[in-house]
C-alpha cells in the first residue's frame, strides 16, 4: 500500500519542475509545455486526495482541469502563432514593446 | 510489493521525463518527452483506482493537446533557442531576471517541502477509505458529474466553444475571408 | 485442487524455493490453480501477439490475391503452393535491403516513428476480447477469459492507443526532412484526428446501448435472439452507426478510398518516402494490424463478437474469426473497387457529413434508450 504522502511528493516535484521551466526557459513553446506540467501535477494531487477520501470528486475536478487545460493550450498556441507571424521569433525577449 | 515497485518506476519516469523536458533545446524532443511523462502519469492514475481519468489523460492530453503542440512546432518551423540565448551557465549566474526566476523556483521547493513536512496523516495508505470498485466505476463518475457538478459541466462546454472560436480567429491570417 | 496442491509440493514450494522440493521437478505435480491460470493467461497473451503478427502476414497475401482475383488474374502464384509463401518472400526481401537514413534527418525521431506506429498498433488490441470464457476442457477450475485483458474502460483504451498511432505518422513525416514526407505526414495525421471524432461518437452510441465501457460487456449484451432467429446484434439497432464506424475506421487506418496521403501517384509515398528496409516494413505492418484491430472492435461492438448459432460458447472464437474475416474482406474489396477521395473532399466529408451524422445518431440513440429502455 502506498502512502498518500508519496503521491503528494511526486506532485510537488512535478510542480516545481514546471515552475522552473516557466521561469528559466526563453522559448514560448517550452513555457507553455511547463504550464502543462504544472497542471498535470495538480491533477495528480486531486486524484490522490480524492482517492484517500474515498470519493469520486477528485476525478471530476481533474476532468475540468483537463478540459480547461485543453482550451487554454489551444488559445495559447493560437496566440503564439500570431506572435510568431509578427516577429519571426519565439523568444519572450523579442516582445518588449510594452516594457517601460 | 509489486505495487510499490510499479509506483516508483512510474513516478521515476514521470519526474525524469519532465525534468528532461525543460532541459531540451529542440522543442520536438520536449514534446515527445512530455508525452512519455503523461503516459507514466496515466499509469499512476490507474494505480489510484481512476482508470477513466487515466484514459482521458491519454486521449485528451497525450493524444490531442500534444498533437496540437506538435503541429504548431512543425508548421512554424520554430527556431531553436540559439546558443547565446540558451545560457548554458548555471541559472544562479545569469543576470537580472534569470537569477531572480531561479531564486523563486528554489524558494518554491523549500516552501513545498516545509508544507509537506507539517501535514499530518500523510502516512495513511491512499487506498484506505472507500471502495475501489465504486471509486473506479464510470457509472459513479457519471452520476456525480451530472447531478452535483452539472452546472460546471455546462459552463465548461460553453468555455470550449469560446476557446474553439477564439483559437480559429486568432490564428487566422490578415486578409483571409 | 488448491488443497491437493498445498498438500503435495505446494507446501514445499511456499516454504522454500522451487528447487527445495524433491529433485526440482516441481512442475510435474502440485501446481495449484492460480499458477496454472497465470501460465494460461501468459500463453493467451503470447498467442494473441503471435496471431496479430500472423494476421499482418496473411493480410499482405490476402490483399494481393483478392486484388488479383478482382482484376481477373491470379495474384502471387510462384512462391509456395498458389503463392501462399509470398509474405515470407516479401519480408526477406525487405530485411536484406540497405538501411538508409537521409543525412539531415533527425536521428532519434526517424528511428522512433515506426516504433511508435507499430507499438500503438499492437497495444490497441490489448483490451479487445476474442472469445468467451473457457476452462480449456477442464484444465482450469475457474474459466479464464479469452483476451489479453478486460478492464472496465476497455473501449476507451482502444481509442486512446489508436490515437497515439498518429504520432508515428506525423513524426515520420517531419523527421525525414523532405517536403513530400512532411506534406504526407501532416495530411495523414490531420485526416486521422478528424475522423477520430466520428469514430468516438459512434462508439459512444454503442456504449449507451450496452451500458458499459468494457468490450466484453458490450459483446455479452448482444447474446440471445429476438423472436428466436434474429440475433441481438447492435448492427440491427444502429445501422447508421455501423456504417459511420466502418467509414471512420477505414479513414483512421489510412486505407482507400481515404489513402490520399500515401497514394503513389500523388506524393511519391507520403510519409514513408525516405524509409527503407526494416523501418519501412514496420509501417505497412502497423497499418494491417490497425485494420485487424478496427475489424475486431467492429465485430465486438456491432456484430455480436463471438456469439453465433450451432457452436457452444467455448468455440465462439471461430465465429469471431469468421466475422473479422468478413469485415477485412470488405476493407480489401472497397480498396480495389472505389476511386480515392481528393484530400479536401476527404476532410469535408469527415467534418461536414460524417461527424454531424454521428452526432445525430447519438442523439437519436439517447432518446430511444431513454424512452424505450432498450
Amino acid at each position: 500500500m502506498i502512502p498518500l504522502g508519496h503521491y503528494l511528493v511526486v506532485s510537488a516535484v512535478l510542480f516545481s519542475i514546471g515552475v522552473a521551466g516557466v521561469f528559466l526557459r526563453r522559448n514560448l513553446i517550452t513555457i507553455l509545455l511547463s504550464i502543462e506540467i504544472m497542471l498535470n501535477a495538480v491533477n495528480l494531487s486531486f486524484v490522490a486526495f480524492g482517492r484517500s477520501l474515498g470519493t469520486v470528486d477528485g476525478q471530476i475536478i481533474t476532468f475540468f482541469v483537463m478540459t480547461v487545460a485543453a482550451a487554454e493550450a489551444a488559445v495559447g498556441l493560437a496566440i503564439v502563432i500570431g506572435l510568431f507571424r509578427h516577429r519571426e521569433s519565439l523568444s519572450p525577449d523579442a516582445f518588449t514593446s510594452l516594457k517601460w | 510489493m509489486s505495487d510499490t515497485i510499479l509506483f516508483y518506476l512510474l513516478a521515476g519516469v514521470a519526474i525524469g521525463a519532465s525534468a528532461l523536458v525543460i532541459g531540451q533545446r529542440n522543442p520536438m524532443y520536449s514534446i515527445m518527452l512530455l508525452i512519455t511523462s503523461f503516459g507514466a502519469l496515466a499509469g499512476l492514475y490507474i494505480q489510484l483506482d481512476a482508470p477513466f481519468v487515466a484514459m482521458a489523460q491519454i486521449i485528451v492530453y497525450a493524444g490531442a493537446i500534444m498533437v496540437l503542440f506538435l503541429f504548431v512546432v512543425m508548421l512554424l518551423n520554430a527556431p531553436q533557442e540559439d546558443a547565446a540565448g540558451w545560457d548554458r551557465a548555471h541559472p544562479m549566474r545569469r543576470t537580472g531576471v534569470g537569477r531572480f526566476g531561479a531564486l523563486l523556483a528554489v524558494l518554491l521547493v523549500v516552501q513545498l517541502t516545509w508544507a509537506l513536512g507539517r501535514v499530518a496523516g500523510l502516512d495513511a495508505p491512499v487506498a484506505g477509505r472507500g471502495d475501489a470498485a465504486v471509486v473506479g466505476s464510470v457509472r459513479e463518475l457519471g452520476r456525480v458529474l451530472f447531478t452535483d457538478y452539472v452546472f460546471a459541466f455546462e459552463a465548461t462546454s460553453i468555455l470550449i466553444l469560446a476557446a474553439m472560436v477564439g483559437a480559429v480567429l486568432l490564428a487566422r491570417r490578415e486578409g483571409d475571408r | 485442487m488448491h488443497a491437493a496442491g498445498a498438500v503435495a509440493f505446494g507446501a514445499a514450494r511456499r516454504s522454500g524455493g522451487p528447487l527445495n522440493a524433491v529433485g526440482g521437478w516441481w512442475f510435474v505435480v502440485g501446481w495449484d490453480d492460480m499458477d496454472l491460470r497465470t501460465l494460461v493467461q501468459l500463453g493467451i497473451i503470447g498467442f494473441t501477439f503471435f496471431m496479430l503478427i500472423n494476421a499482418s502476414a496473411i493480410l499482405v497475401l490476402a490483399e494481393r490475391k483478392i486484388m488479383g482475383f478482382m482484376q481477373q488474374r491470379y495474384g502471387p502464384y510462384l512462391v509456395g503452393p498458389h503463392g501462399v509463401l509470398q509474405p515470407l518472400a516479401d519480408i526477406l526481401k525487405l530485411l536484406f535491403k540497405e538501411e538508409l537514413r537521409p543525412k539531415d534527418a533527425d536521428k532519434w525521431l526517424f528511428t522512433l516513428a515506426p516504433m511508435i506506429s507499430v507499438t500503438a498498433a499492437f497495444a490497441a488490441f490489448a483490451t479487445v476480447p476474442w472469445g468467451a470464457e473457457t476452462t480449456f476442457f477442464g484444465l482450469l477450475e475457474t474459466p479464464v477469459k479469452l483476451g489479453v485483458s478486460d478492464i472496465n474502460v476497455g473501449v476507451l483504451v482502444v481509442f486512446a492507443i489508436t490515437s497515439m498511432g498518429v504520432y508515428g505518422i506525423v513524426l515520420a513525416g517531419w523527421s525525414s526532412n523532405s517536403k513530400y514526407s512532411l506534406l504526407g505526414g501532416l495530411r495523414s495525421s490531420a485526416q486521422m484526428i478528424s475522423y477520430e471524432l466520428a469514430y468516438a461518437t459512434a462508439l459512444a452510441s454503442v456504449v449507451m446501448l450496452a451500458g458499459s465501457l468494457s468490450l466484453r460487456d458490450v459483446v455479452d449484451a448482444q447474446a440471445g435472439y429476438w423472436w428466436g432467429f434474429i440475433p441481438r446484434w447492435y448492427l440491427f439497432l444502429q445501422p447508421v452507426g455501423f456504417i459511420i464506424y466502418v467509414i471512420a475506421g477505414v479513414a483512421e487506418t489510412n486505407r482507400a478510398p481515404f489513402d490520399f496521403p500515401e497514394a503513389e501517384q500523388e506524393l511519391v509515398a507520403g510519409y514513408n518516402t525516405e524509409y527503407s528496409s526494416v523501418r519501412f516494413a514496420l509501417f505497412p505492418q502497423a497499418e494491417y494490424i490497425n485494420m485487424a484491430t478496427m475489424s475486431a472492435v467492429a465485430t465486438d461492438l456491432y456484430l455480436g463478437g463471438w456469439h453465433g448459432p450451432f457452436l457452444p460458447a467455448e468455440y465462439g472464437w471461430i465465429w469471431f474469426l469468421a466475422k473479422v474475416g468478413l469485415i477485412l474482406f470488405t476493407y480489401i474489396w472497397v480498396r480495389w473497387t472505389v476511386p480515392r477521395y481528393r484530400y479536401d473532399q476527404l476532410m469535408q466529408f469527415g467534418w461536414k457529413w460524417l461527424f454531424p451524422a454521428a452526432v445525430l445518431n447519438l442523439i437519436v440513440t439517447a432518446a430511444l434508450v431513454l424512452y424505450f429502455n432498450v
